[in-house]
Order: structure tokens, then sequence, then C-alpha cells
């Protein structure tokens, strides 16, 4: 019997892509600029749900970061992450094309155990907000309350998002990160590029953005069994 | 020009503190140019100038001047701006700093508030015009008053917005503290400093030009320095602290639950007519903070109450601490001669500062039988001359009523409503009063707590509900302790207790060190007797900003008006922007009085937001134009715009609704030639709709199946991997609320698909019934509909298109109607469903949406010979109903069951499991054969497109109302069938089939349509198994 | 504006972030089709609306997305507790009647 089905929708790295901000210019004001903003865009995003006790040793084993337990901790690993969203919720964010391997390695680690992974990357995308001025930023965007005293590094939530919504993490110091729905990330971006208009703020295209794809061959489709 | 600021004093001790001599600055009112100072209000700049009338009033036109220094202003509200795109109406012109160039007009008055065409009316009007005249004068016909009320609001002159698109933005800022100190006088300056020095987060704010509240008018000494000085240097302190923000110009507006506070930060109206650009940046004129306070320290202080008097209105009648700031903060001393009336202490200070700015004192009339207390020694030590137990009973004006010339003052008995003795008459030109102060207390009041009366200090203070309002504070005036000792105590007492019970741990703070006057006790009065009685005195002015008088308060208690809220609305006491600032105690007062009742018993009128006006921009922050409302995008939208593409707002989602092509002729399609181009591509070669916005739900788990079970009219348990089903949702009242294809993907796996509209709402129903019903139920739901970009591709070319792109086999045997397959298309991995949303032949076909342009793409590229038409949400929704497909939300409105809509082949009934609809389709109402149901209607002339809504009717000539008996849900020109056809709900309709029905609109023309079925096309569903 | 702390989550979050879905605890019929006309009818369409403590169910819609039961004072919107679904609540109708009144201490320190 075939229990879940999943694929890698990855094609050969000969066909181009498109992230969901592919048609925005960069931007670089003059004068001052307190603000950076960057589209990490083609990282794979999977969806983890299921019972900490079921997920974590798996996780873990898998993906070298600790499952986060406490609510609204993110782990940062070495280009990826891992991020509470809910007691039985997590987000896996690892470079473009790992996301399929990972998912096979993480079925066979968790066997029969009742879960659900879900590619999620064609879905959302990861934005980072770097600067003097970035929490007054979010200060402009968010409900939550993004005050360092509050909101410390390690720290992430999902909270409105002017009126879309978003998950709003810390990095370090001076550096956020948003993920957002493929669908609102035009409205985001305008809304924080208006936002950063008074401190200065610069929008550009993720150098160096990993194209890993070669790792997996296009086309691999799994059928757990 | 001799006259330039011609009371303004010469500098001196104490004497315009907060001005600048060196900065003149120029500015505008009703078109004649003025100079004043940096550091002026526009009021104050206006009193500097002579200017006595800046206004007329409400109903009656009268001339009116400036009275009070702060929010609680209710004559001076101008229209601001020097250009018609910076118009701002309703601007208290006490609360306006003065700019270079400032322009402004008053808000009433035509042509101008010195010459009034209105006026004629209020003389003669006035005495005709008792409360509630327009109630009574304009309520017949009833139709007409909307013509009334055009004439009378254009008479009466509320401002006017700007015809033309504001220059300037306005943006929000969310904000979290510990504590939000509301006011910065002493107290709200101590509080701050007592919780900022612990460390905890706060936000100071004030509405004033500068911080110090009262402290800037006091002669007060506080740890040794004078107090406004005391003030600088606490304001220092808090600012070099990083945990302290410091608001000032900032108006607390609305107090909501849970300590939600709106300021409103006017950011450059002190500077000019519009924000400028920084740095070639644009900045926000003005900020909306949304604040979340854990505790709110409310240091709002006290307004300072008139004196109900005849002719109280007349400009040159003052309030007396506003006298006192004038001089104090600018050196303006609006008048010569001055009659002070008080009831109290502290009002001696604006005689004692109008004798030290040069002014005479003609008299001060003291409601006590014997005043005492340290200021009226002082002013006896003056020399001044002060009638005890006196109040100045009407103040005499000259023909034009343009400003004072006199005070009568008279013995007052208070108790018995009367004067006693004679009646002296005193030359004057101004009249400052002051019956006592009232704690402001409107923001208390937004939370829903009453105000309570307290005898002791004749004044409302913020009241408790059935239970505290949680973290909330009101110190000092607010809370009616006026000693500043007993208030700074209370906060070194107990505010570090209130915050140590929410983790927040202070340091004990000392408080300041004080030297104070000693103070006397105040009378309480609030409508000064007058020699007639009230109904025939001169008016006695309650409410200056509505024009309420207390002869007005009196009848309409005579005329039966007994709750304090009735009283108020028939007289507009307290309405609009005014919110009873200077007039609602005393209003209550005379209320109480004429009906015999205590204050207490009469009971105060609700406060609400906001307490001074914010204007539209800063309520809209930046969520205008562009950044309205979001608009969601699919991946193929940039190809969408290029060509050309009309948009239909779908949700937020922006759907391509038709591909408008260039005709022949140079001309564009009009949206039905290419909706019927679009429809015969689908029906005769192939096209392509970018389906992406579906909901589309990913569900894993072993019990995935028996959950859709659950959820879905009919049955999943025998889906087989590899199929898809059509699936009707229904809520447990039996009504449909969505429907869609689910896929079996694997045994554990399904891919649910919602409807565009429905897609979040139909995560969250599915999470509330496993979250709070079947928990055991092991599955899990996550939204997909942003991963996958979806492209249907339908019509009989189909297949012939998609063979040249794709691995997959397409033959019709491999690969039958309602299955799904994996491969890749244009190289791509994707995933295939074979359903069809148009009748005809589809693949619909899924990617990673980073992929979705390639694939698009590479169709187009093969497309030519098979004639690829893109086509939009319109020719779908024709293609869709001419199968009789039903949209949810078009065809349904929440109270159409399965079998309503002739689905009843999509319900299992015999499912073991109670699926949630189930049992209310076996009520007696949803059993009614006379229920509305779905049907086909095809208008008998071809040419008619009926309209959706249209109300059907089974005999056209029944008197109206007709008994309507069903409506269009809806209706299209069919090109495939030339011919206009609908979907249509019928009580009874599927029993009606063949039956004319009828359909008046509104021009008269009455369409005649068939009941068909709502199946116009291919009945056999044969085209898509091709 | 409420600020409603998220038992999931662990801390106070605006009310944005949340959606309302009515009375809580309400079971559905274990076994509708038993269920009469009547009794069916009350549990789809009859709910209480009490002036003062009342249970009502949550979804955390724009954060955790998980249900839970908010116990608010419909006098004065206080919400005295939160709880995860198939919790008890601790503070009802009755708990409050009976407790002790609330504090009524200020900072005004005149209060007799």
């Amino acid at each position: 019997m075939t229990r879940v089905a999943y694929f890698d929708p990855h094609p050969a790295p000969t066909v181009p892509r498109q992230s969901p901000l592919h048609h925005m210019a960069e931007i670089a004001p003059t004068g001052d600029v307190a603000v950076t903003l960057r589209e990490h865009a083609f990282r794979d995003h999977l969806n983890l749900r299921g019972e900490p006790g079921v997920l974590a040793s798996a996780v873990e084993s898998v993906t070298g970061l600790a499952l986060p337990l406490e609510p609204q901790q993110v782990v940062f690993g070495d280009g990826t992450s891992l991020q509470w969203l809910s007691p039985d919720e997590w987000l896996l964010i690892v470079p473009g094309g790992e996301g399929f391997r990972l998912q096979r390695e993480l079925r066979k680690a968790l066997g029969d155990a009742h879960f659900s992974i879900v590619d999620v990357s064609g879905g959302q995308t990861l934005l980072s907000l770097e600067g003097e001025e970035a929490i007054s930023v979010l200060m402009k965007s968010t409900v939550y309350d993004v005050d360092p005293r509050h909101f410390p590094v390690g720290k992430g939530v999902t909270s409105v998002f002017a009126k879309a919504n978003a998950i709003i993490r810390r990095v370090d110091d001076t550096r956020w990160e948003l993920v957002v729905r493929r669908s609102f990330a035009d409205y985001c971006l305008r809304w924080l590029l208006d936002a950063g208009e008074e401190f200065g703020i610069a929008f550009q295209r993720a150098e160096h953005e990993v194209d890993a794809r070669e790792a997996a061959p296009a086309g691999e489709a799994e059928m757990t069994t | 020009m001799s006259e330039l600021q011609q009371r303004r004093v010469a500098a001196g001790a104490g004497l315009g503190l907060e001005i600048d001599r060196d900065r003149p600055l120029a500015f505008t009112f009703n078109g004649k140019a003025y100079q004043g100072y940096a550091g002026d209000t526009l009021a104050s700049a206006l009193l500097a100038n002579g200017v006595d009338v800046v206004n007329r009033s409400f109903k009656y036109s009268r001339p009116r001047g400036v009275v009070a220094a702060g929010a609680e202003e209710p004559n001076a509200i101008v229209q601001l701006g020097a250009s018609e795109a910076t118009q701002t109406p309703n601007v208290r012109a006490t609360q306006q700093a003065l700019y270079e160039g400032l322009t402004a007009r008053s808000t009433n008055g035509w042509p101008d508030a010195q010459r009034d065409m209105m006026s004629l009316i209020g003389k003669v009007g006035g005495p005709f015009m008792p409360v509630g005249f327009y109630y009574k004068t304009f309520k017949a016909p009833a139709s007409m008053w909307l013509t009334y009320e055009k004439m009378i609001r254009k008479a009466a002159g509320l401002g006017r917005a700007p015809s033309e698109g504001d220059p300037d933005i306005y943006d929000h800022v969310h904000r979290h503290c510990d504590v939000l100190v509301i006011g910065s006088g002493p107290t709200g300056l101590f509080a701050a400093l007592t919780a900022a020095k612990s460390g905890a987060r706060v936000i100071l704010c004030d509405e004033q030009e500068r911080f110090g509240g009262s402290a800037r008018d006091s002669d007060e000494t506080l740890d040794g320095v004078p107090a406004p000085h005391w003030v600088a240097q606490i304001v220092e302190r808090l600012a070099a602290m990083d945990n302290v923000t410091l608001l000032v110009r900032t108006t607390a507006n609305g107090y909501f639950d849970h300590n939600f506070v709106t300021l409103h930060e006017r950011r450059t109206e002190h500077l000019g007519d519009s924000a400028a650009m920084t740095g070639g940046r644009r900045q926000a004129r003005s900020r909306l903070h949304r604040v979340r306070a854990r505790h709110v320290v409310l240091a709002t202080g006290a307004h300072e109450r008139p004196l109900v008097y005849a002719g109280n209105d007349v400009p040159g009648n003052l309030l007396a601490g506003a006298v006192s700031s004038w001089i104090r903060r600018q050196a303006v001393r609006p008048g010569e001669r001055l009659v002070l009336s008080t009831t109290n202490d502290t009002a001696y200070r604006a005689a004692l500062d109008w004798q030290a700015a040069g002014g005479e004192v003609v008299a001060i009339a003291d409601a006590r039988a014997n005043p005492e207390g340290a200021m009226v020694e002082r002013a006896r030590a003056a020399g001044m001359r002060i009638i005890a137990g006196s109040a100045v009973i009407e103040a005499t004006t000259d023909r034009k009523g343009h400003r004072v010339n006199g005070a009568r003052v008279a013995a007052v008995d208070i108790a018995g409503h009367r004067i006693d003795g004679s009646i002296e008459t005193l030359v004057c030109d101004t009249v400052a009063s002051s019956g006592g102060y009232s704690p402001v207390v409107h923001l208390a009041a937004h939370t829903g707590v009453r105000p309570v009366w307290r005898d002791d200090i004749l004044g409302f203070v913020p009241g408790q509900t059935v239970a505290p309002v949680k973290g909330f504070h009101p110190v000092g005036a607010a809370a009616g302790v006026y000693s500043l000792g007993m208030a700074f105590d209370a906060i070194a007492e107990h505010l570090p207790a209130a915050l140590a019970a929410d983790g927040i741990a202070l340091a004990p703070s000392a408080p300041p060190q004080l030297e104070t006057l000693a103070q006397g006790e105040a009378v309480g009065l609030y409508h000064v007797p007058h020699d007639k009685p009230t109904m025939r005195a001169p008016k006695q002015f309650v409410d200056l900003q509505n024009d309420v008088t207390a002869a007005a308060i009196e009848l309409a208690t005579i005329e039966g008006f007994e709750s304090i809220e009735h009283v108020k609305r028939y007289t507009a006491m307290g309405f609009g922007t005014d919110q009873g600032k200077l007039g609602n105690i005393n209003g209550m007062a005379i209320a109480a009085r004429c009906l015999g009742q205590t204050i207490p018993e009469t009971g105060t009128t609700v406060f609400r937001p906001n307490y001074t006006p914010v204007n539209f921009g800063a309520i809209v922050g930046r969520h205008c134009g562009e950044l309205f409302d979001p608009e969601r995008y699919t991946a193929m939208h940039q190809w969408h715009v290029e060509q050309g593409a009309a948009f239909e707002d779908v949700g937020q989602w922006k759907r391509p609704w038709y591909y408008p092509r260039q005709k022949a002729s140079g001309e564009r399609e009009t949206m039905h030639e290419a909706v019927a181009r679009e429809c015969r591509a689908v029906r005769e070669q192939v096209g392509v709709l970018d389906a992406s916005t579906l909901g589309k739900i990913d569900i894993q788990g072993p019990d995935a199946r028996e959950f859709l079970g659950r959820i879905y009219t009919n049955g999943w348990e025998k889906l087989a991997v590899g199929k898809a089903r059509y699936g009707l949702m229904c809520k447990d009242d039996g009504m449909v609320m969505d429907d869609g294809v689910t896929t079996c993907l694997a045994d554990n796996h399904f891919l649910m698909t919602t409807t565009t509209g429905g897609a979040a709402a139909i995560l969250e129903w599915l999470e509330i019934w496993h979250q709070t019903e079947w928990p055991e139920l092991e599955v899990y739901f996550t939204s997909v509909t942003d991963h996958w970009a979806t492209m249907t591709l339908t019509g009989p070319e189909a297949r012939n298109l998609l063979s040249e792109l794709t691995d997959i086999d397409l033959d019709r045997e491999a690969f039958k109607f309602m299955e799904w397959r994996e491969g890749t298309v244009a190289g791509v991995p994707a995933r295939i469903y074979r359903i069809s949303f148009t009748g005809e032949l589809s693949f619909e076909i899924n990617v990673q949406a980073n992929y979705a342009m390639p694939v698009w793409e590479a169709l187009f590229a093969h497309g030519d010979q098979y004639g690829l038409t893109p086509y939009g949400t319109e020719t779908m929704h024709v293609l869709r109903a001419e199968k009789g497909f039903i949209i949810v939300g078009q065809d349904t409105d929440g109270s159409m069951t399965p079998e309503d809509l002739g689905m009843q082949w999509c319900v299992g009934y015999n499912k073991p499991y109670p699926w949630i609809g189930k049992r209310a389709l076996t009520r007696s109402d949803t059993r009614r054969e006379d229920r509305k149901q779905l049907v086909g209607l095809k208008p008998l002339d071809a040419e008619v497109v009926l309209e959706e809504g249209a109300q059907i009717v089974l005999d056209p000539k029944q008197a109206i109302p007709m008994r309507m008996v069903g409506h269009v849900t809806s209706s299209y020109y069919s090109p495939t069938l030339d011919h206009g056809f609908a979907l249509a709900v019928v009580k009874g309709g599927h029993k009606r089939l063949g039956e004319r029905v009828y359909l008046p609109m509104a021009d008269g023309v009455t369409h005649v349509a068939e009941v068909v079925s709502s199946i116009f096309f291919d009945p056999k569903g044969q085209r898509q198994n091709l | 504006m409420f600020y409603i702390y998220c038992p999931y989550c662990a801390e106070y979050r605006e009310e944005e972030e949340f959606h309302p879905k009515g009375q809580a605890h309400i079971a559905r019929p274990l076994d509708p089709m038993a269920t009469s006309d009547d009794a069916w009818g009350d549990y789809l369409f009859f709910r209480d609306n009490p002036r003062g403590v009342h249970h009502e169910l949550w979804v955390h819609a724009v954060g955790c997305r998980k249900f839970f039961n908010v116990t608010r004072d419909t006098r004065t919107y206080a919400i005295l507790e939160t709880y995860r679904i198939g919790e008890q609540p601790s503070v009802t109708a009755d708990s409050v009647s009976t407790g002790s009144a609330a504090s009524t201490a200020t900072l005004t320190g005149v209060q007799a």
C-alpha cells in the first residue's frame, strides 16, 4: 500500500525559474540607507506536522537541527532553519534542491508514525530585513511587539503584516527575516519599500543563491510504502 | 500697521516664556495679514492682534471669540490650508502652532465672521428658534428632510473637506509598552519618571505643543525650582533614557479594550501647510500610534468650567485659566479692563497676572461669602476690589455683539437660584470666569466606565464598572486630586505595587519637594441666576459649540425629557467634536436642578472617541492607493498583464477576466466579443485558464479518508489511489458551503481543492472539526494553494497539444476522466488531473509555482496549430453554466441543500458516519417540496440575457407587491447555443420544467422564460470523456 | 481591541490575529440521527447571551491555528482566562458570583 505520494518538483537546471518577486526591480536609493531588504528565493520550504515526541529525534538526526519545542522558537543552521509554528507544526527551510532528499530521509527515519511533511517551497519566499531602522519598518508593518526586549534573537512568530500575514523572525541583532506567501509577496514588498522610504531602503536579490538542483535528478518521484 | 500686535505686552518677568520675539511669523486669517511669534498658537496670535470675532456660532450665527487655551476650545474652530489640496477643517486655533505663512479662515460665517449674513437669520430667528426647532419645523413632509438638511448644514458651516487629493502621507506605528502616561503635567511627569527609572518601557504623550501641562502656568516650586524649570529637567532626564518614548503634540484620542490606546501625533502640522520632503523622501504629516500598554496612567488633568451667565458667549468672555496661559506663555493680555467672576481661589491668578501684565482689574466677583486663601490675600494686597457673595450675571455688549463692554454684577443666592439685592454695572472689555474644574475623564469613559460624582471636589471622576479595568490608573486632577502633594504621594505609594503585580519591579521614588499655596474652599455654581427668569433672560450659553442655552435645557425638561441622554440628544449638548468638554457638567447640573434631582441622580452622558478630531489620513495611514488592500498574484500574473487581460477581483486575487484582442479594424474587442471568441475556442479547439487561485489543501494521515467521509456529503471509502472525485460540503444545517475535487494521491494522502474564495475558511473548517470534535482522527492539513501553479487545458484539442509536451500516456484508456498522473510537462515535474469544469476534455496541469512560466510558455509555443486561446473567468463562467455546474456563493446563498441543487447524486445517505449536514437534511423544513430549487431558464427571446438577481413571478398580471417565487443566480449569453440562458432558483422548480415564468423589470419590461433543465449543453457529458 | 493570551503560543497576542467562533463547549450530539428536530435545532441555532461570564471558542487564525476557549465578561470585555480545547474553565459565572469582590485599589490615594 502506498501511503504518501511526493516527488522532486525541480526540473533540470536548464529550465528557468521565477521567484514570487521576479518582476520587482532592485532599488538602490540615493542618500543614507538604513534598511536593506533582500529576497532569498528558491530555498526549499518543508512544513512538518506531528507530535514533538514523534518528530524530534528523526528531525535532529536528518537535519542536524534540534526540533525547537518552545513556542516562538527558531533555530538556525548553516543555510538552514527550523521554526516552531504551533505545538505540532514546524517550518524547515533548507537550500534549494535539498528538500526532496530531506523529505525522503525524514520519511525513512519516521517510519510508520503519524506525521505529515509537505513541500511548500513554491508557495512562499524568504526575505531578510537588515539595518538600524529594520525595527522601525517592522513597527509600521506588524501588530506584533518587535522591541528587542520582547523579541530576542532566535524568536519567530506568525502575525499580521500590513493587511496580509507573515512569519517574522530575528536572526541576529540587526537582521530579521520574513516568510511571506507567494501571492502576497508583491504586496508585502511594496508595503515594506513604502514603510522604509523615510529611512532609506534598498531592495536586492540575495547573491549566491545555491542552485542545488543538480543534486537530485529531475522528476524523481517517491511513493512511500 | 500701528496696531501690530497691539495686545502683546512688553517683555517682563514671567511674561511670554514660550515665545521668541526674534522670530516673527506672518500669517493670514480670513484673508487679512497678521504677524505673530514663534511659540504662539493661532489663537494667541489672533488675540495678540486684537481679533475678537473668530467665528460665528453654529445655530444662531452669533459672533464668537476665543474662550480657552487648549483642546476644550469651543469657538475658535477654523479651516486651515493655503491651497485647496491642503484644506483641513475643524482645527482648534488653540491647538494649532503658528508657522510662517499659516492660512486660516473661520469655519462659520459668510462672507466672513465679521460681516455675517446668516446672523440676520440668527437675530430674527433667534427668539423663534427654541430647542428642537429643527425637529419641530422641518419634520414634514419627511421626504423633504434631506433637502432641509443640506441647507441647514451649509448655513451651519461644519468645515469642508478638500476637493483635491491630499499631497501628504500619514502612517501608523504599532507600539507596546509597560506604562503609557497620558498627560505631562507634574503628576504625569512624576509617574513616567517613577516607572522609567526601573527600566520599564514607558511612553509619555501630551496633546500640547510642549510638555508640562499645568506646570507651564504655575507659580509653584518643585524640588526647589520654578515649575516650568522642573518640567524641563524631568523631560531632559526622560529623553536620555532608551526605554522612554516621548511624544509631544500627541493626543490620546481613544481608549479601547485591554489598554489599547490610539495616539494621534501631529508631526509636521506645526511646521507648515504640508509636510516637507526630507532628503527627497516623504515624511508622514501625522502618525497614528496604536499602543498596547500593560498599564495606562491617566494624567489628563482638569478643564476649567466657565460660568453660565447672560451674554457669556460674546467675545471678551474668557476662561480665567486661559487668561493666565496667554499672559505667561505668549505675553498676550487679551483686553484692558477685566472683571473676574469666580467660585474658587485658583482663578485669582488670572487677575494677578492681568495686573502684572499692565491691565486694569476692575473687580473680582467671588461667589463665596467669605473668600480666603493665599491667592485672595495677594489680590487684596494688590488693591483689587473683591465683591464677595456675588457673580457676573450678565456680560453686556455693543449693538454688534462683537465685544464685551460691561458686566452686571449682583449678589447671588445659589441655593435659591436668584439674585439678592441690587445690580451693579461695571465698565470693562473682558469678563473672565471660573466655575471650578472638571477632571478630564473622557478617555476613562471610552472604556465603558461611567464617571461618578464627588461632592467634595464638585466634579465627576473616573468610576468603576462591575470590575476595575486592569492596569488603568487615573492620577492627579484627572482623578479629582487637586493637591499636587497628595497626587505625588499616591503615585509614589501605589504605582510600584500596581506594576509589581505584573512583574514590573519599580524602585521606590521620592515625590518632588513642593512649595504650594494654601487654597480656600470652592463653591458649586453652575448656572448664575439672572434678574429675569431663564426663559426670558438674554441667552446664557451652556455649550458654546452647539449653541445650547440654559433655557434650552430647562425647556427640554419641561417638555418631558428626563434622562440626561435624551436631554443631550434633544438639545445637542456635548455633541460632535466638542464631546462636552466645557459645558457638560453645567448642563447636567442645570438639568438636575430643573428635575429636582441631585447631579449623581441625573448622571452624565457618555463620552466617546475621538477625544478631539483626527484627520481621515491618520486613520487610514498607508492603507490607501496602491496599498489599500493586498492584491494576490499568481505565478503567471505578469504574462496576463502583458497580454492586456482585463482583471476581475476574486477575493483579494486578481484573476484574468477576459483577454480582449485587437480586431482587424484596430479596435479592441468588447468584453462580449472577447468572451464569445474564448468560448468558441474552448468548445471547438483548446483554451487555457490560470486556475492557480483554487484553494488546495494537502491532507495526510491514516484517517484522512475517514475524515473526508465525515466532512463531505458523498462517499470516499472506495476512491482508489490515482482517482479524483467531486465533493460537496455542507454545514451542519444541511446547507451547501463549498465544493471541489479531491484527489487520492496515496492511501493516506489526499489533495483537496476548494473554491478560490473559500480556501482559508475551508482550512479553518477542517481544523475546527479535527481539533474540537474528532481529535482522535490521525490526519494533518496543510495549505498548498500558493505552492502549486494550476493551468487548465481544455477543449477537443487539449490532448493533442499536451501530448507534445509530456511524458505521460494521455491515451483515453490509459488516463481516464477523473484520474491523475505524475510526470513532466515541458521538462518540469507535474501532476496532471483529468477533471473538467467546462464539460470539454480537460487536463489540469500542476507544477511548483517557481517553474510555472516555462510550462505556460511552452503551451503557447506549441499551441498555435491547435488554436490555443487563453481564457478568463467570464468564459469559465459561461462554459460551466452551460453545463449546469454551480458556483458556490453565486448559485447558492447558504440556504440551498444538495437536493435543492438537484445534486442528490452527490449525497451518501447510507454512509455509516453521520456526516456534517446529514441530520439536517431530514428535518421537515429541508424536505419541503416548495423549497427554492435550482433550474435552468431559457428566455423566449434568444437575444435576452436576464439580469442576475432578477425576481421571478408566476403571474405577471398580479398586483404589486407581486408574489416572488425565486430569482436568477447566473445569466449569460451562450455563443455555443446562440441564446441567452440562465440558472435560477425557483420554488418547487424541479417540478416546473416546461412551465413559463415571468421576470418583471424595473423599466416596465417583463421577460418571459421557460423553466428547463440546468444542463444546457452536452447533457450526457460525452465531450469530457473524449 | 482585545489582547488575548493564546494558551498554545503561551503569550498575549493582538485581537487581529484571532477569529471568534461563537459559544464554547457546544458538543455535537453523538447520535444525530437519534436526536429530535427540536434538540438538533437547539444544537445548531440556539446560543446563550449572558450578561457577565461567557465561554467562547476562538482560533489563533494568524498564528498557531489552534482553537481554544476564552472566558470573558460581556459587561466589561475583560478576559478572565483562556484554556485549551478539552479543558474545563476554572472561572465560571458561579465561581465569580461567590468569589470575593475584585480589588478597587487606585492611585488616587483619596478614595474613602
